[in-house]
Order: structure tokens, then C-alpha cells, then sequence
């Protein structure tokens, strides 16, 4: 049954305080959860403050000088720190982004960073994202055809080209599919919007061959219809995206091919 | 060396997890359905509310029988209680199924649901006609 209260071990417990140096005008304190599985201890929210005056505008470039500067041990993911790769996002200021395209500027009071909600922690804010990448595989995120190939490119009209914009700039970052509460309570079985997104890509692609396979797969009250239009998936998505629209276009195509 | 993300305790790959037991190939009847008992309810119940009102303002409750005998209003009101508890049974499984997760639990109270909405529909409507044939 429902669990209301967190085991005593998860916890989340006021860690350290790093100070600024003494003399520092622009500080901004950086409130940071902290996990690692080897010391044993409850999870903790460090603070770190951090001279603003000589860091990046972004919330990883803080990240980055905290790691560089004042804590080596702090863990998180990150690689293109321009918004393609997708690999630092976490929970910021409350809502699930990249920490490379959030200004802290956009941060009123403390910066607030968590790792993903409702993810295995691996450490510190870097999520266990195995269950989410195994969705998108099963999708089969590839184009399905049954026609030879042919011996140029698979061609499409501009028309049809354009059915897969807001599709195809999803990087992966999961973002949506860990601010989903459907997706929280049932991320085993509802494959969450970001594989639903991938999913819809190919359903649209007019060089796909196997949209009814695709159809009949998502075809389930889980793997599809656990999606209860909630929007946390739209409002959070850090590329502007729109997984909410692209689900709802798979129930339309499931409707249409069903009839009322 | 194992598959990368291999649950170390079953040794299952994350894909196996994820496919389960794959697609129910449904899902789309109970969408529709839901959605359509739900537009139903939007008209049916701007007509009930009038009609709540007129059999509060009756007088007595001679005269709110009266009302409830003509064929418009049986029909209306059983339309009424089969599209409201039909509605409430298909949006109760919903919630069930996303919130228990104890196996027996929800197979018990999915059933529960079913049995109350029915009984609830059956009684309302046998309710409706005793009056309306005036038995």
C-alpha cells in the first residue's frame, strides 16, 4: 500500500556549509543534495556559496566551480554544457531542466538543485536512468520498412519533413518523464512522455512503414493511457517541446483507427 | 562482464523489465467510452439541475411525483444515473490502477467498484420506473 512517510535512512538531513571567502560582494549560496551510497549516511543538502562575480551565468557553470574550486567530491553529469546533450539535467529551483541553458539570474533567493525526482539515486545528482533509456529502446526508435531499401535516400516531401519539427530536438535529458506523477507511480509499466514523444516521432514519419505495428505495441492501459493529460511533461520540457501534444496525437490516431 | 544496468538480483536485462508482458492491445474502449459518458453527463446534468430545482419548488410531494411520471423525465433521469455511475466506475478503475499496487488489494477493490457502481445504476433506475409506472 501507499508509503506517506520516507524510511528513516532517506531523510534528507542539513548537511556543510561552504562559505564564501571573506570579502566576497556578490554571493549567491547554491543549496546542494548530497547522497553516496559508500558512507552510509542520510542523504544532505550542502550549502555552497559561490562568488558570482567570477562564475558563468549558468546554473552549471556554479556546479562546475564548486567541483573545480570548493568540493571535488560533488557529483553530477554533464558534457556539451550547451543544451544538445541533454546529460545535466536535474532538478532546479523546483522544476526539472538542464543545468547548462538555466540561468541563475531566472533563480530568485537560493539555488535549490536536486537530481530528478522520484529516479534511484546513483550519487549525488546523478539518477539511474536504465528503466527510462529500456523504454526508449522499446519503442524501436529506428525506421521500420518493409520495401527494399532504395539505393538513394529515403525520401519525404517538405510537408512531411515538417510533421517531424518538435519531434525530432527531443535529446533524452528525461526531464519530462521524471516530473510526471503518472510516471512516478507507475514508471515500471507507462513508458512516460519522453518515450511516447520518440514513439509519435516515428509514428509520423511518413517513411516508417509499421505505424499499426507501432500503434498496437502502445496499445495498453499502462504503456499509453496512463497519461492523464497532467502537462508537467510541456510546462518542464528545457527544449520548449510539446510531449503532452504528441501523446494526445497517438490517443487521436488510436480513436481514428478504432472509430467512436 | 554483465549487460550494462542488468538487475544484479534476477538477472533480467532492463529491456526484458520494460517489455513485461507486452502491449493489452486495449485501452481504447475505456478512452472513448470515458470521454463519451462524460460529454452525456455535461448535457445531462445542466438538464438535472433544472429539473432538481423544479421538484424542490413542487410544493408537495404529490405534485413531485406528478413530474417525475412524464416518459421525458424517467428517460432523462435513468439516462442520468446510467452515464454517472458508468462514468464514475471507468474513472475509479483509473484511479485504482495507478494508486494500489498490492496485487490482491486492487483486483478486490476493482471488483468492489464494479459491483457498488452497478448496484448503485440498478437501484436508481428501478427506482425511477416504480415511480414513473406508478407501482
Amino acid at each position: 500500500m501507499a508509503e506517506f512517510t520516507l524510511p528513516k535512512n532517506s531523510k534528507v538531513l542539513k548537511g556543510k556549509k561552504y562559505p564564501a571567502k571573506a570579502g566576497t560582494k556578490n554571493v549567491r549560496t547554491f543549496r546542494v543534495y548530497r547522497w553516496n551510497e559508500e558512507d552510509g549516511q542520510n542523504p544532505h543538502i550542502d550549502e555552497y556559496e559561490v562568488d558570482m562575480d567570477a562564475c558563468g551565468p549558468m546554473v552549471l557553470d556554479a556546479l562546475i566551480k564548486i567541483k573545480n574550486e570548493v568540493d571535488s567530491t560533488l557529483t553530477f553529469r554533464r558534457s556539451c554544457r550547451e543544451g544538445i546533450c541533454g546529460s545535466c539535467a536535474m532538478n532546479i529551483d523546483g522544476s526539472n531542466t538542464l543545468a547548462c541553458t538555466k540561468a541563475c539570474d531566472e533563480i530568485k533567493g537560493d539555488v535549490k538543485i536536486y537530481p530528478l525526482p522520484h529516479m534511484p539515486v546513483v550519487k549525488d545528482l546523478v539518477p539511474d536512468l536504465t528503466n527510462f533509456y529500456a523504454q526508449y529502446a522499446s519503442i524501436k526508435p529506428w525506421l521500420r520498412t518493409q520495401t527494399p531499401a532504395p539505393d538513394t535516400e529515403r525520401l519525404q516531401t517538405k510537408e512531411d519533413r515538417a510533421k517531424l519539427d518538435g519531434l525530432y530536438e527531443c535529446i533524452l535529458c528525461a526531464s519530462c518523464s521524471t516530473a510526471c506523477p503518472s510516471y512516478w507511480w507507475n514508471g515500471d509499466k507507462y513508458l512516460g512522455p519522453a518515450a511516447l514523444l520518440q514513439a509519435y516521432r516515428f509514428i509520423a514519419d511518413s517513411r516508417d512503414e509499421d505505424t499499426g505495428a507501432r500503434l498496437d505495441e502502445l496499445e495498453d492501459p499502462f504503456k499509453l493511457y496512463r497519461c492523464h493529460t497532467i502537462m508537467n511533461c510541456t510546462n518542464t520540457c528545457p527544449k520548449g517541446l510539446n510531449p503532452a501534444k504528441a501523446i494526445g496525437e497517438i490517443k487521436k490516431l488510436m480513436v481514428e483507427r478504432k472509430g467512436v | 562482464m554483465s549487460t550494462p544496468g542488468m538487475d544484479r538480483a534476477n538477472l533480467r536485462t532492463p529491456l526484458k523489465e520494460v517489455r513485461g508482458l507486452g502491449s493489452a492491445k486495449s485501452g481504447t474502449r475505456h478512452f472513448i467510452v470515458q470521454r463519451v459518458t462524460g460529454i452525456a453527463l455535461a448535457l445531462l446534468t445542466i438538464w438535472i439541475v433544472g429539473f432538481v430545482l423544479t421538484l424542490v419548488h413542487a410544493g408537495d410531494y404529490l405534485h413531485a411525483r406528478e413530474l417525475l411520471r412524464h416518459t421525458f423525465a424517467a428517460v432523462w433521469l435513468i439516462a442520468f444515473i446510467v452515464m454517472a455511475f458508468w462514468h464514475a466506475q471507468l474513472g475509479l478503475q483509473v484511479v485504482i490502477e495507478d494508486y494500489v499496487h498490492t496485487s490482491w488489494l486492487e483486483m478486490l477493490s476493482q471488483i468492489a467498484v464494479k459491483f457498488v457502481c452497478a448496484g448503485a445504476a440498478l437501484t436508481g433506475v428501478v427506482a425511477v420506473i416504480r415511480i414513473a409506472i406508478g407501482a
